[in-house]
């Protein structure tokens, strides 16, 4: 079967690889009829993830048809349309038990930090992912979700990630109705981060980038008033101005550990490793939320550590709040946001790329060309 | 030492317990499961048929694990030094930054003994840099042209 082949940083192609195998009796095999590549994808791509080894296949947001299924699986059969959440959960464990499903105990045997994720990494667990023509999904009854009939096939591979992390990341700003919310970064979860946060009743919502083209984008999606930060002194004193000068009552970190803004930020976090990313989003978001307010981050960051200032968490009585999206737990609200209309995943995609053509579709996400926002990828199969 | 008092005689247990007052609710429903250890029911276990590293912070295998491209090589020696420290240490994260490196080297010279000749310009994607930004690439190869060109000569005159 074809699927991507990572040779090391900023260098992926297709290669023929052996049909996955069921391992575990809860096992499917899906084969992909959609897959994407996610903004964090770029953390590995950029070699910024330790444990990212050569000739492994990426990919965390995909749907598919189950071509076949372990003897335990009861959930699905052979010939079911469905969505894989991007995190791998058992579904029994105390976390999993709680919701956190991002945060499964029997998933990943490398990293207790993490649970499993598909195609992530020997850091999330060293399964492979979903860009290529077939894949094997552990914990089969678990997470993967049949497709309803009438769900757009590209609505459907965002719902894997892309809108529940936004989605998560207003919900755990705990936004309450007149609250002002600003989102730092307008690639694919800052825009979903932005267009959920009305869902939840905010009064403003701000929306910070460098990119112009994402910022005009946000601007109509989500009707978010957006700002560049390359055109303003300082983002933080702007802000605060901005806000009356008290600071938002929320602030949402959508960016992770390759923010621009910063040249201290940018050398030590990403070209020197010398901190796991450049924290700069972070910072500003601290530093930009009023007293007592509530800082969310969604944006991925490395294992090691980062430099934020932690002084002014403490001082300002900031409650931080992040997580991986616990995709499973969000799904059904989700899937109604979609069928009412009141979402629209599938506006985000720009590009929808052969899988053959994956070199080009990382390069062009990674360098944001021809004002890329979401590339989908489409296996040959899929194509027919 | 283990502290033996029955918490619930303490004078004021829980008296301000507010359950409401949960910041991570809605993340987390939160049960009694979470109190009761690694107790629960696993699911039946996947059995290894390749090498899996396995974090030194938890006591055994997870139910089910990735088998994606086992630890091999020089880089497999590093990655297996790395997992002998825990997930708070540098000493496990930097030697793995490493091995991901020297992993890089390898699949060159895995590709080479295959007979096959990575093609680094098509993986890179730089078809399409030159579709959707030529002049930026010309003028990235303009700059990287000259500039060794002078390192090369600086080269030579010093040798002089």
């Amino acid at each position: 079967m074809l699927a991507m082949n990572y040779r090391g940083p900023f260098r992926v192609r297709v290669d023929q690889k052996p049909y996955p195998e069921i391992l575990h009796p809860n096992d499917a095999i899906v084969r992909v009829t959609r897959s994407c590549i996610c903004g964090s994808d770029l953390h590995l791509y950029h070699g910024l993830v330790p444990d990212t080894r050569v000739g492994m296949t990426f990919g965390h947001e995909f749907i598919g048809v189950v071509e076949e299924v372990g003897p335990s699986v009861q959930k699905l059969k052979v010939g079911d349309n469905v969505m894989v959440p991007f995190n791998i959960a058992c579904g029994q464990c105390a976390f999993c038990k709680q919701e956190l499903y991002g945060n499964c105990h029997e998933s990943n045997s490398q990293a207790t930090a993490v649970g499993g994720i598909f195609g992530y990494s020997h850091t999330a667990g060293g399964y492979d992912g979903g860009q290529a023509e077939y894949v094997r999904v552990p914990y089969a009854d678990v997470g993967p979700t049949v497709i309803p009939a009438d769900m757009d096939p590209d609505d459907a591979v965002l719902l894997t990630d892309v809108v529940p992390t936004g989605y998560q990341a207003a919900e755990m700003g705990g936004i309450q109705p007149g609250d002002t919310v600003v989102i730092f970064g307008a690639g694919p979860i800052g825009i979903m981060a932005a267009k959920c946060s009305w869902l939840f009743g905010a009064k403003r919502v701000i929306v910070i980038d460098h990119i112009d083209y994402r910022l005009e984008f946000v601007k109509n999606y989500a009707n978010a008033e957006v700002y560049n930060f390359k055109s303003l002194e300082d983002p933080v004193l702007f802000l605060k101005k901005a806000t009356d000068w008290l600071g938002a009552d929320v602030c949402i970190d959508a960016v992770g550990c390759e923010a621009a803004g910063s040249a201290m930020q940018t050398i030590t976090g990403r070209k020197t490793l010398m901190q796991a990313g450049s924290a700069t989003a972070l910072h500003w978001a601290i530093n930009s939320v009023k007293k007592g307010g509530i800082v969310s981050i969604v944006g991925v960051y490395g294992p090691t550590g980062n430099l934020i200032p932690i002084g002014n968490v403490v001082n300002k009585g900031i409650t931080i709040r992040a997580n991986q999206a616990s995709v499973k737990r969000l799904l059904p609200r989700l899937i109604e946001h979609v069928q009412q209309g009141r979402l629209s995943p599938k506006d985000i995609i720009t590009h929808r790329v052969p899988l053959e053509e994956i070199s080009d579709a990382y390069h062009i996400f990674s360098r944001k060309l021809d004002n890329c926002i979401k590339p989908v990828l489409i296996p040959p199969s899929a194509r027919v | 030492m283990e502290n033996t008092t029955e918490f619930k005689n303490i004078k004021g247990w829980a008296q301000d317990a507010d359950p409401i007052n949960d910041p991570t609710y809605p993340m987390k429903h939160k049960t009694d499961e979470e109190h009761k250890g690694y107790t629960w029911e696993r699911p039946p276990q996947q059995q290894p048929t390749v090498e899996i590293l396995q974090s030194n912070e938890r006591p055994n295998l997870t139910a089910v694990f990735g088998t994606s491209t086992p630890p091999s090589g020089l880089s497999g020696r590093i990655r297996r030094y790395a997992f002998q420290y825990s997930e708070g240490s540098y000493g496990h994260w930097l030697p793995l930054i490493l091995a991901d490196r020297v992993n890089m080297v390898e699949g060159i010279i895995d590709d080479l003994k295959r007979g096959h000749i990575p093609n680094i310009f098509a993986e890179r994607g730089w078809n399409a840099e030159w579709k959707y930004n030529r002049q930026g690439l010309i003028k990235k190869v303009v700059i990287t042209t000259v500039a060794t060109a002078a390192i090369f000569a600086l080269l030579k005159a010093r040798k002089k």
